[in-house]
């Protein structure tokens, strides 16, 4: 089936998405080496939906290469279908139907045998911890619940490629968790998995590389400490108990890296690649002063940090615009 | 939990037959889960009778004694039919609702991700609410007897004259098919389809005798698709003055045109949905 075998799973080059005039990709490049999981990451309305969507041949791309396992997905969607497994943002299982039933119908619809079928869906619900309720109807399940049978549902006919388009938002930390002891034991067992997450913790925990994109474009790629590493090593947060104070310490501190007064006015963050020796600097600098801090914390850079740095906002404060964007073009459905 | 190696098992799980009959299968299991839903929630059912249910007593207690028939038969036994066209008629605004809830609930979407055959979510989805048609035209067959109609010409007439009647219903699912793909919720597709039905069904033969109206919807009346049903059912079903073989063609010839028309206009729809 595939014309030129290669090392990757997912290949993606100068993929372009129009709706009308709005271009929700604008040239996207990036590719997923098999038995790897990349965490594609990106506010609402990036495009990372709509990258998935023309991957798992939903939507038709308007220009560009995408292939998945060696095949173009414009022009053999149905063998790609056969060889992927898509989690959604909004658990797509049938309320109506029990635990077993959906998965029954997934794996009907994937024209499994109905033996390999029965036997496989009786292993999944255990695997998923669900066997308590498989014989309840979906709409009585928790979202937690909803989110394992949904992964359940894309993983019974054997994928190759999974796609998880934000597979745990709006859940709680626990059910967050969970979901993602299941995805590391799935990538542990050899699994390709193209993740969009919202979270940039998940994407740090899950993720062996992570390609940033914002408005329709890639605007960073590489492992979490990759990214981490263009941000500078150490990061150190003083606070003060008023504003003044700040903005004087950060005045001081500038001359030992990048300093910056946050939002709330009285935090002064300073960006180092000193490793924790410049908490002294620091330390000393600010009694030179006779500045006093409420509180001193080194850190590494989190991914949240990356993303601040890249896009200037963070990653979970929607767009309002990149948001009606993709809920009118990228998908008909409801809620955001 | 045990381990469940993801990796594929190979082609060896799936047995390799034509896309003919992955479409048959694909439309059974699809059909299969719609009426288990309709199993599960029995209120859909009994919704869809209430209405009908209120205009059989309506018009065959309030308004029936002023309404005058041809033909020297009670007017129960004209009215029936009409109740039947506008039960299945209403009826087929169900197949939207569902699709529009798919479509809403990201269900369609997983389904546009699997091997499936395309037009397998339509045609399963139109299949189960022909079998509730089915379900739902006998109860209001019975129902029909409780108050007082009675078959004119046999139970082959019974018979054919549902048969009849549930084509043309089917027909409809496939236009409000089309509805449900093209609104974002439940909702819209119920508002968006009463105005549709509502000039199809009561401006038609189904009340009272199309000939008390005035000219300039006579026309309309006579031979828009829900009399053109609502006759061919009364000439099965009644007989006498009421036979009309070019009726009974007539809906027979409409059913077909609007399957044929609107069933590859829902499914391209599909494909572009979601």
């Amino acid at each position: 089936m595939e014309n030129a075998p290669s090392d990757n799973a997912i290949v993606v080059e100068g993929l372009v998405k129009r709706f009308g005039s709005v271009s929700a990709l604008d040239g996207v490049d990036f590719s997923v080496p098999k038995g790897s999981v990349l965490g594609l990451l990106g506010p609402n309305g990036a495009g990372k939906t709509t990258a998935v969507r023309i991957l798992t041949t939903i939507l038709k791309r308007t220009a560009g290469r995408a292939d998945v396992l060696g095949i173009d997905v414009g022009a053999n969607p149905q063998a790609v279908r056969e060889r992927i497994g898509l989690a959604g943002q909004y658990a797509a299982v049938d309320e109506n139907l029990t635990g077993h039933e959906n998965l029954w119908m997934v794996g009907k619809l994937s024209h499994l045998n109905p033996k390999t079928l029965r036997a496989r869906s009786d292993e999944l619900l255990e695997r998923f911890d669900l066997v308590h309720a498989a014989d309840r109807p979906a709409r009585t399940y928790s979202g937690g619940m909803r989110r394992r049978l949904d992964l359940a549902a894309a993983l019974v006919h054997r994928p190759e490629v999974l796609f998880l388009d934000e597979p745990t938002t709006g859940l709680d930390p626990q059910g967050r968790t969970g979901l993602w002891q299941v995805i590391e034991e799935l990538v542990a067992e050899g699994a390709t998995v193209l993740l969009t997450t919202q979270y940039l913790e998940e994407a740090d925990r899950l993720a062996d590389n992570i390609v940033v994109i914002d408005h329709g474009h890639v605007i960073a790629e590489g492992t979490a400490a990759d990214l981490k590493a263009r941000l500078g090593a150490t990061i150190v947060e003083i606070a003060f108990s008023d504003a003044a104070a700040a903005q004087r310490a950060r005045g001081v501190l500038t001359g030992l890296g990048e300093a910056a007064v946050q939002p709330d006015g009285q935090t002064v963050e300073l960006k180092s690649n000193d490793g924790a020796r410049v908490a002294i600097d620091v330390v000393r600098a600010l009694d030179g002063e006779h500045l006093e801090p409420a509180s001193l914390a080194l850190r590494e850079p989190t991914l949240d940090d990356v993303f601040l740095e890249l896009t200037g906002h963070t990653a979970e404060e929607p767009t309002p615009e990149d948001e009606s964007e993709e809920d009118r073009h990228g998908r008909t459905r409801g809620a955001a | 939990m045990t381990a469940t190696a993801i990796t594929p098992t190979g082609v060896a799980d799936r047995p390799r037959k034509s896309p003919f009959y992955w479409a048959v299968a694909d439309t059974k299991t699809i059909a299969w889960r719609n009426l288990v839903t309709i199993r599960r929630l029995p209120q859909l059912l009994v919704f869809s009778l209430v209405q009908p249910v209120i205009f059989v007593i309506l018009f065959r207690y309030v308004f029936g004694g002023a309404i005058k028939i041809p033909g020297g038969l009670p007017y129960v036994d004209y009215l029936m039919p009409g109740v039947f066209a506008q039960t299945v008629a209403f009826g087929a605004i169900q197949t939207g609702i569902g699709l529009a809830e798919d479509l809403h609930k990201g269900l369609i979407e997983r389904f546009r991700s699997l091997p499936m055959a395309r037009s397998a979510v339509l045609s399963g989805r139109t299949l189960a609410d022909l079998v509730r048609n089915v379900f739902v035209m006998c109860l209001m067959v019975a129902i029909g007897y409780v108050v007082g109609f009675r078959v004119q010409t046999s139970l082959l007439g019974l018979v054919a004259g549902m048969a009849v009647m549930l084509f043309f219903g089917f027909s409809l699912t496939w236009i409000f098919a089309i509805i449900g793909l093209s609104v974002t919720n439940a909702e819209t597709a119920q508002a968006a389809s009463f105005p549709i039905l509502a000039p199809l069904v009561f401006a038609s033969s189904a009340f009272v005798v199309v000939g008390t109206m005035p000219g300039w919807l006579q026309g309309w009346a006579k031979y828009q698709p829900v009399s053109v049903a609502i006759d061919a059912t009364r000439s099965l079903m009644l007989g006498g003055i009421y036979t009309n073989n070019a009726k009974v063609l007539g809906s027979l010839a409409y059913s077909v045109g609007i399957v044929a028309v609107f069933a590859p206009l829902a499914v391209r729809r599909y494909r572009r949905a979601a």
